[in-house]
């Protein structure tokens, strides 16, 4: 009872942010805000099948422009930290957005518009009351929330978020062919999130923070005989198992051609692409001197998973089972490009990466579309589409020489930085690796265009009449081809982005500057 | 104490993989089910094991002294924790409609999705 109750002089500013939040920071944070309570408001909305998309197509154009004002807030004016609680970092938990996360994250929210457009005819009432919509919202929820995380236990929580979401996607229909997918792929990335874990206790117990900023000023300044070595592998092999790169990769054929086509269009163009984000923040930002002393490994298992992937491309005969394969070689590009390690390798690697967003989500709609004009997913059963749907032809021909690299589509730019960027390391084969995937991806694809397209339709005992496709499908191709066109015609503005994105995450000094402004915790 | 949790992490890490290279989806999931605990007590490890020094901040310092506890990765573990047990509910009702819809558990007979032989891409018109 006699307890003196005495207080402590204890400087509160230090730990504690006393300024009322700038209006303008609220953007880090609000465009998985609003993800996430969009979600539980579809949620609610379960019974009402017909109201749900006009909730939710909105909803993604609103987080679309949301996203877009961050680049553009984070272009002007640097890394933007918002963090939560009041408490500063180290301690609380921070949302630190730089270019290259914000660039990620506005890519993503379009594709993600582009698929819910599509899903109005692709998604039937039963997929509705299944919570396809709410699934997609909480699916860019965790998305987002991975490319805006200043936190390394964070990533780990939206790696989470994202993969629940995506088992509900992939299951949708309970076909038995997608049962068997769903339990490859839940167990084999629920393997690949506990790998990262094990990594983040590791990084922990290393360097006492788990805030991504202070881990890398304590990288940086070196912490002698750590085990960085172990914890550098941990961190690659989980994350290339998410990217589904050689030899971890084996779960992606096996699942990706089973759910309704527009849930694989989303799951390619966006679920490995985080996995590629977290190798590009972690081993890249955080851990430097680990990333050079396995950057052979890395590229070594990039090179296998380019020419693999192309090479199993080339044995497909069911198109969406082929453009899996396209999604594991695109992989390696970008793994090449962290690999390589220089400003320009990482510029690489980051266009690819956008490109490849947009382009593999168009190439598995337009799979599905030329399943609706032909009938079948397999090459053998299609055929006469040209025929039949002339405009349509030209869509996939232009997408096919995206997915080659040919000019004059996107696919074009990251590749010739990537080949220059490892010439310029002296990594000769590396280049060869690029070119040779390439090529036999323009086998695989130019055989498909002539199978699936050219030959006069086989087999149809009477004139089967021209179906033509909705609006609704028209319209998210036309979207996501007008992107690979543009950024094929015009690539200066992307580049440029991507450029001072990798500088932004080989040096970190503005991304530290933002979350301790006072230097140094 | 340190030292033995390290032992009891590795021999959870070696059951939960032994577990996990079996065909059969129920041992792999016993697998999954011990490889999350060994995480949890990983993590657990890594802030240190000690109830020597109590965890109060005395009137001359700021922070906890070095040598207590770290309060830290046991939030993390629990957080870890009803992660885990959400997915390994799922993939649990997932192992048995899969059980229903297959007719099988093992891993070998589970190619539905991937045929043993695929059919090859047409060679020509």
């Amino acid at each position: 009872m006699a307890a003196t109750s005495h207080t402590p002089t204890v400087d509160l500013s230090l730990a504690w942010v006393m300024e009322p939040v700038p209006t303008a920071h609220w953007l880090v944070i609000l465009p998985v805000a609003l993800c996430i309570a969009l979600g539980a408001i579809l949620l609610m909305m379960r019974g009402r099948m017909h109201l749900q998309p006009l909730v939710a197509i909105p909803g993604f154009a609103v987080v679309v422009l949301m996203d877009a004002l961050l680049l553009a807030q984070v272009v002007q004016n640097g890394p933007v930290t918002m963090v939560m609680g009041r408490w500063l970092p180290p301690f609380g938990i921070a949302f630190t957005v730089d270019v290259f996360g914000a660039l990620m994250a506005l890519t993503a929210a379009i594709v993600a518009l582009c698929g819910s457009v599509y899903a109005l005819h692709d998604i039937n009432d039963s997929g509705r009351r299944y919570g396809f919509y709410p699934f997609l919202m909480l699916l860019l929820a965790g998305v987002t929330g991975a490319f805006l995380t200043g936190d390394i236990f964070n990533l780990y929580v939206w790696f989470e978020v994202l993969l629940i979401s995506s088992f509900g996607l992939l299951i949708l229909g309970s076909e038995r062919e997608q049962i068997d997918g769903a339990m490859k792929y839940a167990v084999l990335n629920l393997i690949g999130t506990t790998l990262f874990l094990i990594a983040v206790g590791y990084l922990y117990s290393i360097f006492g923070t788990l805030n991504m900023a202070d881990i890398a000023e304590k990288a940086r300044a070196g912490i002698d005989g750590a085990p960085l070595f172990t914890l550098s592998a941990l961190f690659i092999l989980a994350f290339g198992m998410k990217a589904a790169a050689f030899p971890v990769n084996f779960w992606l054929p096996a699942s990706y051609h089973t759910p309704r086509i527009v849930v694989s269009a989303l799951f390619a163009g966006l679920l490995t692409k985080v996995g590629v984000y977290a190798l590009i923040r972690v081993m890249v930002m955080l851990l430097p001197m680990g990333l050079a002393g396995l950057s052979g490994v890395l590229a070594v298992s990039a090179a296998l998973t380019m020419v693999l992937g192309a090479l199993g491309a080339m044995a497909q005969s069911d198109l969406r089972r082929m453009f899996g394969y396209l999604v594991i070689s695109g992989i390696g590009s970008m793994m090449a490009g962290v690999a390589i390690g220089t400003q320009a390798g990482l510029s690489g690697a980051i266009v690819y990466a956008l490109h490849s967003i947009v382009l593999m989500t168009a190439l598995y709609l337009m799979a599905g579309a030329a399943a609706r004009i032909g009938g079948s997913f397999s090459m053998t059963g299609l055929g006469g589409i040209y025929a039949t749907s002339p405009w349509f032809a030209g869509l996939s021909l232009s997408l096919v020489f995206a997915a080659s690299g040919l000019p004059p589509f996107s696919g074009l730019w990251p590749k010739i930085m990537l080949v220059e960027a490892s010439m310029k390391t002296g990594s000769w084969w590396l280049a060869a690796a690029i070119l040779v995937s390439g090529f036999l991806t323009t086998i695989a694809l130019g055989r498909m265009f002539l199978i699936a397209y050219w030959r006069p339709a086989m087999d149809r005992e009477e004139e089967a009449p021209p179906v033509s496709l909705p609006a609704g499908m028209w319209l998210p191709m036309i979207a996501l081809f007008a992107l690979v066109v543009f950024f094929g015609i015009f690539p200066d503005g992307i580049i440029r982005l991507a450029q001072i994105a990798a500088d932004g995450v080989l040096n970190p000094q503005a991304y530290l500057h933002s979350v301790f402004p006072a230097g140094g915790a | 104490m340190e030292a033995l949790f390290s032992v009891l992490v590795g021999l959870f890490f070696a059951a939960a993989i032994y577990l996990m290279l079996s065909k059969r989806i129920v041992r792999v999931m016993l697998g999954i089910a011990i490889l999350g605990n060994a995480v949890n007590l990983l993590l657990f490890t890594s802030g240190r094991l000690t109830r020597e020094v109590p965890p109060i901040i005395s009137d001359t310092m700021d922070t906890l002294p070095s040598t207590t506890a770290n309060p830290l990765p046991q939030a993390l573990i629990l957080t870890a924790i009803v992660i885990s047990f959400s997915f390994f509910a799922f993939l649990m009702v997932l192992t048995y409609r899969a059980f229903q819809d297959l007719g099988t558990d093992d891993t070998d007979n589970m190619r539905v999705a991937e045929p043993e032989h695929p059919e090859p891409p047409p060679a020509g018109y």
